[in-house]
């Protein structure tokens, strides 16, 4: 079969996605595919044309890739792909759309308040900022709202740390969400097809941020997979992370991160196409559930190629 | 089907992954790489204007006189320069860096000499010879970025001093050096790039220069110079090395072609007391054996033709215009709440933005505008510098330094506009003319972000 491995990208996550796609095309060149790769740059659709693949892996993270633009072309091109469709790739990317899904779909999710900078600009939103503490409380999280890594999330202590937060967060997009922080175990579901693998805790090595940096450093979280839970908590964590995974319409595979805290898992976001390198969280669930990467990959591909797309 | 031409490895899975973790040296828990990293692959995107680099403007070497040197190098030595040399180097080129240490006044023994490659592996060098794990390492606040790495990599205990217009801040070295005499603790040596600084563009005052020689003479205490850019100056009066004003007892000196000639050739030095040679000899035959000998031999051909210094005068007039382009584009368009750097030598100018600017985060941003510069903290061990960032004037055109400083600027403006509706502070007026002599004169750069840093 020929598969085209679309790749890179603009997004910030570039470089995450490269080493995800050169992967993915080492285990597709093992299992005997004919791999087609692909930057994408602005001669993508010439070189699918050309190209003319039987499928599309789709290992772009980020913008561009993982927000359903990408999704669309190669719907429009008539290519099946991997992962979610464009509509659950859209509500994935978008953290406060994802939140008011969840929450209508019942599934846990810290509370939350979004705001656009233009509120802040031309509305005045800054008058709002005031209720934050009784209704949310202290410290939390401020993050941009799309955007697939930790880039741009930081923590408020108080209520002085928020305007610089928020201006980091807008430096990523036009929307940010305030979050109450949740502390607990930081816990990642990867679902494949529809099926939960074993669960992964992500256990960082020092400070209490699970960070951009570790995330994708050897040595510097240490992962346990299968996480160390109680049969409740691994039904309850499990049962939560395919309801996220249903209510935003994912397909083929998705990753739930979730934090389980005093009150329960909670579900902080679902990542439409999650990191596929050597230190990624969803190739070591398989691994854990007795898949090899090539394993993985074929088993992608197939639900791809048999799809059913919310 | 045919196996794909490129192979990795056939077997990296998670569990690998684990086994190799278990191997990992306790060193590189402590290297620093990173969403910067992958920040910066993106400034490497052919649409975007990166004022990020280091890169010297190698354009108007000329290449007539390059095969011409090369050619002679193939058809009258070409055993000889393909094969091993003398791991300290070959004497000529020992001769080639006496001559550019002797343009700055320096006049050291030809035995103190090793030819390494690049500066980068002379500071590696040194601090492998000298450096166990926990030891102290003083460098300046910021200090070099590509020198962080390799403290790190030794597993030193990095302290940095802040700088100010007059560079290292000598009184604030003198109270870490007590702090630590009761500590009872002895730092390995003080590392400092005095003249134009990369990255802060700031140059040592003579009289810290003399104090700070004094200082490691009166407390044997060791100093690496690193001298990249002495001699790229464009203002100003030359300034005596610490080399000179110690005379190489205390003082160990780096040096590089990488600036005035050509980093793509890789050809640094070190200037070190015997005892200390010795050591730095048996870590570079353990590192590469020895410097390449190709590369040596260009050099010697090189400065054979007695036109170095015509090459140098040459690269003091681009970069003196780019700076010039620089400065006025900073003038223009960043905002009055910022200040900076306008060194008169050197590749770099160091801008200070409002406490509130992360430059990480405003870099995410630029890159949307395809401009790219180095967030400050690159320069930190400690987490600081996230409100400054390094421009870097010598790689691009002036129009592409104005279009890129025009863009960032615009950036930024985004950033103060958007902090005071989130606070409703009153804008600041614009930048003026005036403001800018004010900073230059008061010789005090606010480095330091007022309060904590973040998480």
């Amino acid at each position: 079969m020929k598969v085209a491995v679309l790749k890179g990208g603009r997004s910030l996550e570039r470089g995450i996605s490269l080493r995800s796609g050169a992967r993915v095309e080492d285990a597709l060149g093992r299992l005997g595919h004919e791999v087609l790769p692909l930057e994408a740059d602005g001669d993508l659709v010439k070189r699918l044309t050309d190209g003319a693949p039987d499928v599309a892996f789709v290992a772009m993270h980020g913008m561009g890739g993982e927000d359903g633009t990408a999704q669309e072309l190669l719907e429009i091109l008539g290519i099946p792909f991997t992962g979610p469709g464009v509509a659950a790739c859209a509500r994935c990317i978008d953290k406060v759309l994802a939140k008011h899904e969840l929450r209508s779909a019942g599934i846990p999710t810290p509370d939350w308040f979004a705001f656009n900078e233009t509120a802040f600009r031309e509305l005045g939103a800054a008058d709002a900022l005031g209720s934050l503490e009784e209704r949310l409380g202290f410290p939390l999280v401020v993050k941009p709202s799309r955007g697939g890594s930790a880039l741009g999330v930081k923590f408020a202590e108080s209520w002085f740390d928020v305007p610089e937060a928020l201006v980091s967060a807008f430096s990523y997009d036009d929307r940010v969400l305030l979050e109450r922080f949740v502390d607990g175990r930081e816990l990642a579901v990867s679902v494949l097809g529809g099926q939960p693998l074993p669960t992964v805790e992500a256990i960082p090595q020092a400070g209490h941020s699970y960070d951009f940096e570790a995330r994708y450093e050897i040595g510097r979280t240490s992962f346990v997979c299968p996480a160390d839970l109680s049969d409740e908590e691994t039904v309850a964590v499990t049962e939560i992370a395919l309801g996220a995974y249903g209510a935003l319409g994912c397909s083929g595979f998705s990753r739930v991160d979730l934090i389980l805290g005093a009150d329960g898992p909670q579900v902080l976001e679902v990542n439409a196409i999650p990191g596929l390198t050597d230190t990624s969280l969803l190739p070591q669930a398989a691994e854990a559930a007795g898949m090899s990467f090539e394993q993985l990959v074929e088993k992608i591909l197939d639900l791809a190629l048999t799809p059913v797309r919310a | 089907m045919p196996e794909p031409p490129h192979r990795r490895r056939a077997h990296a899975r998670s569990s690998d992954l684990e086994r190799y973790a278990g191997l990992f040296a306790q060193r590189t828990q402590v290297m620093r790489s990173s969403a910067m990293r992958d920040l910066m692959a993106i400034t490497a995107r052919p649409d975007v204007i990166s004022l990020a680099g280091g890169l010297p403007d190698t354009s108007t070497f000329p290449p007539k006189a390059f095969a011409a040197q090369m050619t002679r190098i193939a058809q009258e030595s070409a055993a000889e320069a393909l094969q091993y040399g003398p791991t300290e180097g070959f004497r000529e080129t020992v001769d080639c860096i006496i001559e550019v240490m002797g343009a700055e006044g320096m006049l050291p023994d030809p035995d103190d000499v090793i030819v390494t490659t690049g500066g980068q592996q002379a500071i590696d060098l040194i601090c492998k010879a000298l450096v166990d794990p926990g030891d102290a390492v003083i460098c300046e606040a910021p200090t070099y970025p590509g020198a962080i790495p390799v403290f790190c990599s030794y597993q030193a205990d990095t302290i940095q001093i802040e700088c100010d217009g007059a560079g290292m801040r000598i009184d604030e070295l003198e109270a870490t050096l007590e702090r630590l005499d009761e500590e009872g603790r002895r730092p390995k040596f003080v590392y400092s790039v005095p003249t134009f600084q990369n990255p802060a563009g700031v140059t040592m005052s003579l009289e810290r220069r003399q104090r700070l020689v004094e200082l490691a003479r009166s407390r044997e205490l060791l100093v690496v110079e690193d001298n990249p850019y002495g001699l790229l100056r464009f203002g100003g009066d030359a300034l005596p090395p610490l080399y000179q004003l110690d005379g190489g007892d205390f003082v160990i000196y780096v040096g590089t072609l990488s600036k005035i000639l050509s980093p793509g050739i890789r050809l640094g030095w070190a200037v070190a007391p015997p005892p200390v040679m010795e050591k730095v000899v048996l870590g570079k035959q353990a590192a590469d054996l020895c410097t390449s000998t190709l590369t040596q031999y260009f050099v010697r051909e090189y400065f054979g033709e007695g036109s170095w210094r015509q090459y140098i005068e040459s690269l003091i007039g681009i970069y003196r215009s780019r700076r010039d382009a620089m400065v006025e584009a900073l003038e223009r368009y960043f905002p009055a709440q910022a200040t900076w750097t306008e060194p008169d030598g050197g590749l770099f100018i160091w801008a200070t933005l409002p406490p509130y600017i992360d430059t990480s985060d405003l870099l995410a941003k630029a890159l949307r505008e395809n401009v790219a510069f180095v967030p400050g903290q690159a320069a930190y061990v400690d987490g600081r510098g996230r409100n400054s960032m390094r421009l870097n004037f010598s790689s691009g055109s002036e129009d592409e330094i104005r279009e890129g400083i025009r863009r960032i600027g615009k950036t930024i403006a985004g950033q103060v506009e958007l902090y005071s509706a989130l606070t409703g502070q009153e804008l600041e007026v614009p930048a003026s003319p005036e403001r800018q002599k004010s900073v230059e004169t008061e010789n005090v750069l606010p480095f330091r972000k007022t309060g904590e840093g973040g998480a």
